[in-house]
C-alpha cells in the first residue's frame, strides 16, 4: 500500500509539473466543446423558402403572414409547377418549398380538411429536418387558432416530402456526442503516453530492477488522469449548460457515475496503447489518429449508424464512446433512469475490465 | 562462493543477425570490485542487462547471488542495485523525491540505510530540493548511485557510471566505489576508459562480444609479451607512416603525444630504427622503453 501511494504521488508530480501539457489538457476540451457546440448548432436563420400559393385566400394568407413573421424564413411567393420546383432546388438557393393547393380555404371550411405540401431539400438532412419542423409547427399554430372557436374538428394535413434523401435521420442535439468524443479522446491520449514515456526516458529500466508490482504501476498511472478527466467533465457540463443552453433532464449524479465509467474505459485503453508501443510518438499517433476517426464515425452523433452497412454497424459496437453516447442521450435529453441504460453500462464495464486485464498482461517485465 | 557467475552466455539481436555477446563466461567473487573494460559496442550493456534480468540470454546460464537470472528474476530484482549507462531517474522530481520514491519502492526508507549513502548524499544534500534534471553530470551520477544503494544491495551493477563525467568527479566516483567495497558490496562496473581499469581488483577485457582476458590489472600488464617502446618526434603523423614501413616493427599505434611500438626482434632494433628515421629526415626523435598500460594490452589482445 505504501508502495502504491508512492507511485501515485510520483504520478501526480509528473502531471502537475508538466505545465504545458496540463494547459493543453484543459484547453483542448474547452476549445472543442465551444467549437463543436457553435459550429454544429442546428438552429437555422433567414433561410430562403418559396411558397406556391395556388389558393390565395384568407387561410393561406394568414399562414404566409405567420411564416413571414418568423425569423427563420425569407419568403418568396411565385407560382411554380412541379418541374420548376425541382429546378429551383437544383440551383441550391432555396431549401424549402411550401405548396398550397387551389381552394385551400374552401376545402377547409366545407370538407373540414385541407392539405398543404412541404418539400425540402434533404441533401443536408439536418437542415431539411429543422426547416420542416419549423414550417409544420407554424402551420400547426394557425390550425390551433382556427380551432379555438369551432365545434367541428378541422384538419390541415401537412404532407412532407424529403427529396434527395428520403431516409432522413438527423441528430437533434450534439452536446452528448461532443461530450463522448472529447472525454474519450482526451482520456485515451493522456494515459497513452504515460508508460511509454518511462520506457523512452529510461526510468523503466531502473524501475524494472526493483520489487515493483506491475498492477500497481499500471493503475497508479491512471489515477491522476482520472481526477483530471473528472475536472474536465465538470468543465464540459458547465459549458454545455451555460453556453450551449443544454438542459440535463435526468439525474446529474447518474450522469457523473456513467461518465466516470467511460473515463476509466478510456484510461484503460490508453494504458493498453502505452504498454504496446515503444515511443511516445507512436502512442500519440495511435490515440489521436487511430481513435479520432472511428470515434467520430461510429459514435452515431454525426453519421447515423442505422444507415451504415451491417459490417460497419457491427464494428461500431466495439467503440466505447458509442455506448456512452446512448447513455448520455438517455440521461440528458430523455431524462431516463438507470433501468433504461443498465445494458449499455454493463457493456462499458465489460470493456473496461477486458482492457485493464489485457494492458496489465501486456506490461513487459523485461526490456524489449 | 561467487556472487555473479556467467557460463557461455550468448545474446543476439535482430533475430540472430547481430551477435552482441558470444559465449561469455566469468565469475565475480563476493565483495570484489570487478571491471568490464571495452569500447562502445563491445557487449557490456547487454551483459549488464542480462545479469540484472532485463534481457533474456539466448544461450548459457547466469546467476546472481546463486539465483538464476531467468527463473528467479523476481528475487534478484529485490537484491541487486543497478545504475544504467544513461541517467535514468525522474528528471522532474527533486533529488529528495527521487530518493524517497526508490526507497519506498524497495520497502525501505532513507533513514534505514542512511549510513551507507551518507558520504555520497552529503555532497548532494544542499541541492535536495532541486529537480534531478537540473543537476550537473557529476551530481546526477551521485544521485543515481544513492538511489541504487538505498536498499543496501548485495551486488551493485554500474554500467559506464563515469561516461560523460568530468575528471574530478570521475576520481571522486572511484573513491566512493572503494569505500562501498569495504562495506562488503560486490561491485560490477563497466567502463570504456582504460585508465580506470587499474582501479579495479580484477578486470575482464571485452571486445566484439568476446572476453579477451580476465585477470588482475597487474597480471594483464605482466602478460604483455614484448618490450614496449614509446617514440616521439617532430612530425608525428609522418613518423607513424614511416615506422610502419620499417621491417622489424611488429605494431605501432598512436597514444596521445607518443607512438607505442613493439619490434619483431628486439635485438638492436631501437638503434636501427633511429638511424632509419634519421635517414628520412625526422628530427628530435626520442625512443624509450616503457611499461605497457591496459590499453596497450587491449590493443595487443585485439590483434
Amino acid at each position: 500500500m505504501k508502495q502504491f501511494l508512492a507511485f501515485v504521488r510520483k504520478e501526480f508530480y509528473h502531471v502537475f509539473r508538466d505545465r504545458k501539457t496540463l494547459l493543453l489538457l484543459f484547453g483542448m476540451p474547452i476549445a472543442q466543446i465551444i467549437l463543436f457546440g457553435f459550429a454544429l448548432t442546428n438552429e437555422i436563420k433567414n433561410t430562403k423558402i418559396v411558397i406556391c400559393d395556388n389558393s390565395n385566400d384568407i387561410a393561406t394568407r394568414a399562414i404566409i403572414d405567420k411564416l413571414e413573421v418568423s425569423k427563420n424564413f425569407e419568403i418568396e411567393q411565385v407560382f411554380l409547377n412541379n418541374n420548376e420546383i425541382e429546378e429551383t432546388f437544383k440551383k441550391g438557393k432555396v431549401k424549402l418549398v411550401i405548396v398550397f393547393p387551389p381552394n385551400f380555404n374552401h376545402s377547409l371550411n366545407h370538407e373540414n380538411k385541407a392539405q398543404v405540401q412541404i418539400i425540402a431539400d434533404a441533401s443536408d438532412p439536418n437542415t431539411a429536418n429543422t426547416l420542416t419542423m419549423y414550417a409544420t409547427s407554424i402551420i400547426g399554430d394557425y390550425h390551433k387558432e382556427l380551432m379555438a372557436g369551432r365545434k367541428i374538428p378541422l384538419q390541415i394535413e401537412t404532407e412532407m416530402r424529403m427529396i434527395y434523401n428520403p431516409e432522413l435521420k438527423g441528430a437533434t442535439n450534439f452536446v452528448p456526442g461532443v461530450m463522448a468524443l472529447v472525454l474519450f479522446l482526451v482520456s485515451v491520449l493522456m494515459t497513452s503516453v504515460s508508460i511509454v514515456r518511462e520506457k523512452e526516458s529510461g526510468t523503466m529500466e531502473v524501475l524494472l530492477v526493483s520489487p515493483f508490482n506491475a498492477v500497481l504501476v499500471v493503475i497508479s498511472k491512471a489515477i491522476p488522469y482520472f481526477f483530471l478527466s473528472i475536472i474536465n467533465l465538470i468543465v464540459i457540463l458547465v459549458l454545455s449548460v451555460t453556453l450551449l443552453d443544454m438542459t440535463i433532464k435526468g439525474s446529474v449524479i447518474l450522469l457523473f457515475l456513467e461518465s466516470a465509467l467511460l473515463i476509466i474505459t478510456a484510461l484503460s485503453l490508453g494504458l493498453l496503447i502505452s504498454n504496446s508501443t515503444a515511443s511516445q510518438q507512436t502512442a500519440m499517433i495511435i490515440s489521436l489518429m487511430g481513435m479520432l476517426l472511428p470515434t467520430v464515425l461510429f459514435t452515431g452523433f454525426m453519421f447515423p449508424l442505422e444507415n451504415m452497412p451491417l459490417v460497419l454497424q457491427v464494428i461500431s459496437n466495439i467503440i466505447p464512446a458509442k455506448w456512452y453516447y446512448i447513455i448520455v442521450k438517455s440521461i440528458m435529453i430523455k431524462g431516463l433512469g438507470f433501468s433504461a441504460i443498465w445494458k449499455e453500462t454493463l457493456i462499458l464495464m465489460g470493456m473496461t475490465l477486458f482492457l485493464l486485464i489485457v494492458s496489465i498482461k501486456k506490461f513487459k517485465v523485461r526490456l524489449s | 562462493m561467487s556472487d555473479v557467475i556467467l557460463s557461455n552466455i550468448k545474446k543476439t539481436y535482430n533475430k540472430g543477425e547481430v551477435e552482441a555477446v558470444k559465449n561469455v563466461s566469468f565469475s565475480v567473487e563476493k565483495g570484489e570490485l570487478f571491471g568490464l573494460i571495452g569500447p562502445d559496442g563491445a557487449g557490456k550493456t547487454s551483459l549488464f542487462r542480462i545479469l540484472t534480468t532485463l534481457l533474456l540470454p539466448d544461450g548459457g546460464k547466469a546467476s546472481v547471488n546463486g539465483f538464476d537470472v531467468v527463473k528467479d528474476y523476481k528475487t534478484i530484482r529485490k537484491k541487486v542495485g543497478y545504475m544504467p549507462g544513461k541517467f535514468s531517474l525522474y528528471q522532474d522530481l527533486t533529488v529528495e523525491e527521487n530518493l524517497t520514491f526508490f526507497a519506498t519502492v524497495f520497502n525501505t526508507s532513507i533513514e534505514e540505510n542512511y549510513e551507507l549513502i551518507r558520504d555520497i548524499y552529503i555532497q548532494i544534500e544542499p541541492f535536495k530540493n532541486r529537480r534531478a534534471g537540473k543537476l550537473s553530470g557529476g551530481m546526477k551520477q551521485k544521485l543515481a548511485l544513492c538511489c541504487a544503494l538505498i536498499h543496501r544491495p548485495t551486488v551493485l551493477f554500474l554500467d559506464e557510471p563515469t561516461t560523460g563525467v568530468d575528471a574530478v568527479s570521475r576520481k571522486e566516483f572511484w573513491e566512493m566505489l572503494k569505500r562501498l567495497k569495504k562495506q562488503g558490496i560486490t561491485i560490477l562496473v563497466s567502463t570504456p576508459y582504460m585508465d580506470e581499469a587499474m582501479l579495479c581488483e580484477r578486470i575482464a577485457l571485452i571486445q566484439n562480444g568476446e572476453i579477451l582476458s580476465i585477470n588482475t590489472p597487474e597480471k594483464i600488464i605482466d602478460g604483455f609479451p614484448d618490450q614496449l617502446y614509446a617514440i616521439k618526434a617532430e612530425k608525428m603523423g609522418m613518423v607513424l607512416k614511416d615506422i610502419r614501413q620499417f621491417e622489424n616493427v611488429q605494431s605501432c599505434n598512436s597514444f596521445g603525444e607518443y607512438h607505442h611500438l613493439t619490434f619483431k626482434q628486439d635485438n638492436k632494433a631501437e638503434k636501427q630504427l633511429k638511424e632509419w628515421l634519421a635517414n628520412r629526415n625526422h628530427q628530435n626523435v626520442e625512443i624509450q622503453a616503457i611499461k605497457p598500460t591496459i590499453e596497450d594490452c587491449f590493443i595487443q589482445l585485439m590483434q
